[in-house]
């Protein structure tokens, strides 16, 4: 899905990047906690869609190389973090929809989510995911 | 929506079941307890990738339908514990969290 | 144990403790590191989240310390010490959902475990010592050319 029909949908803004509207992202992954983002996501060109607004969610999304970010809950990063944003190349949408919405709108759009392969140590794990 | 509905139709499996007969207002996707404290309602199902005990109290304070936990990520039997002391619904899908607010939120607003 | 391969490139990161700010910077020096090197997507991608974990519980929990990066003709090896405060159960604190994290740290994205499975289930060798009072020793190596999965 292109990152414009991506801002359409859920009414979110570029703050970066708006350049880079005809971008495709493959998935999307939801969450707030980097540990998540850092264990559970696997391939390029993910859409990240979190309530966190830390420099650290845009340094993530560059080690991962990451589609784009979109903020949601109306927070925005601080300047020095869309500046930094601005040199990586990612992409940072933000919109007022809360977390839920955003997901709704665009699953119900057709937007996939990002999974996990399986990993070694997997069946070692009393969490893991079971499919 | 009734939460027992919901439950079925998603295939949810219930960790406490406490009262399913519950009506479920909207959906709430967040792991920043502060942030739910701030802005989930009463009746909200709140999706949350968090585990630890404080997430039970803070479903209790904010009264909401229930607690999922996607991607299979069970919690530890004191949470558990605790959510049935307190009377907090908790679920488990294995869908990631934005299928799981994706799946509820086209169930909510067709 | 010691590799004799001979080294291609080596990096020291100090990492100060508690600098928010700074968080997270060693890790995309590493990947620029590591892409300027040619390195395959897999294995940049892998060396990055092991570094962005590493670095961020020497910034949370310990009292400071440095990331090193060795990349040498058949592996990428990363070191991350610290000076203390050790850890007395690494068992306990390995497993996945154990977290000490403050609820500072978690309100920041962070503190849902040590994210050391995570970092062992990016690594080809893992291995960490520790001891309390005098500090933490983590060595995650990517084997080049070995394939993953």
């Amino acid at each position: 899905m292109k990152l414009r029909e991506i801002a359409e949908l859920v009414e979110a803004n570029f703050i970066t990047g708006a350049d880079q509207a005809e971008r495709e992202v493959s998935r999307a992954f939801a969450a707030d906690l980097l540990s998540d983002v850092l264990a559970m996501v696997q391939e390029e060109g993910v859409l990240l869609i979190t309530g966190m607004t830390t420099p650290q969610v845009v340094r993530v999304a560059e080690v991962m190389n990451m589609g784009a970010v979109l903020f949601v809950r109306g927070k925005l990063p601080a300047a020095a973090t869309v500046e930094y944003a601005m040199g990586t190349g990612i992409p940072l949408l933000a919109t007022r929809r809360i977390m839920f919405e955003t997901c709704g709108i665009l699953y119900k759009a057709g937007l996939h989510a990002a999974q996990r392969k399986q990993m070694p140590l997997d069946h070692a794990l009393p969490d893991a995911t079971r499919s | 929506m009734e939460l027992a509905k919901i439950v079925a139709d998603l295939g949810w499996e219930t960790l406490v079941g406490a009262d399913l007969t519950r009506d479920v207002r909207d959906g709430y996707c967040s792991d920043l307890l502060s942030d739910v404290l701030a802005h989930a309602q009463a009746g909200d199902l709140w999706i949350t990738h968090q585990r630890h005990l404080n997430v039970v109290a803070v479903g209790k304070l904010r009264d909401v339908a229930g607690i999922v936990f996607p991607r299979g990520l069970r919690p530890t039997p004191d949470v558990i514990a605790r959510a049935a002391q307190e009377r907090v619904n908790l679920f488990l899908s294995a869908d990631p969290a934005f299928v799981v607010a994706g799946k509820l939120y086209r169930m909510l607003h067709p | 144990m010691p590799s004799r391969t001979p080294l291609v490139l080596r990096r020291i990161y100090p990492v100060a403790p508690r600098d928010l700010e700074q968080a997270g910077t060693v890790s995309t020096e590493v990947r620029r590191e590591l892409l300027a090197l040619g390195m395959s997507p897999d294995v940049v991608r892998r060396a990055s989240v092991i570094c962005f974990e590493g670095e961020m519980n020497i910034v949370l929990y310990s009292q400071g310390g440095r990331v090193i990066l060795l990349v040498k003709e058949d592996r990428v090896e990363l070191l991350f010490s610290d000076d203390g405060p050790g850890i007395a159960d690494i068992e306990l604190v390995s497993q996945p959902g154990y977290s000490t994290a403050p609820d500072w740290a978690r309100e920041l994205g962070f503190g849902a475990g040590l994210g050391i499975n995570n970092m062992e289930q990016n690594s080809d060798l893992f291995e960490i010592r520790s001891r309390v009072g005098e500090g933490t020793v983590v060595r995650a190596t990517i084997l080049l050319g070995v394939p993953f999965f």
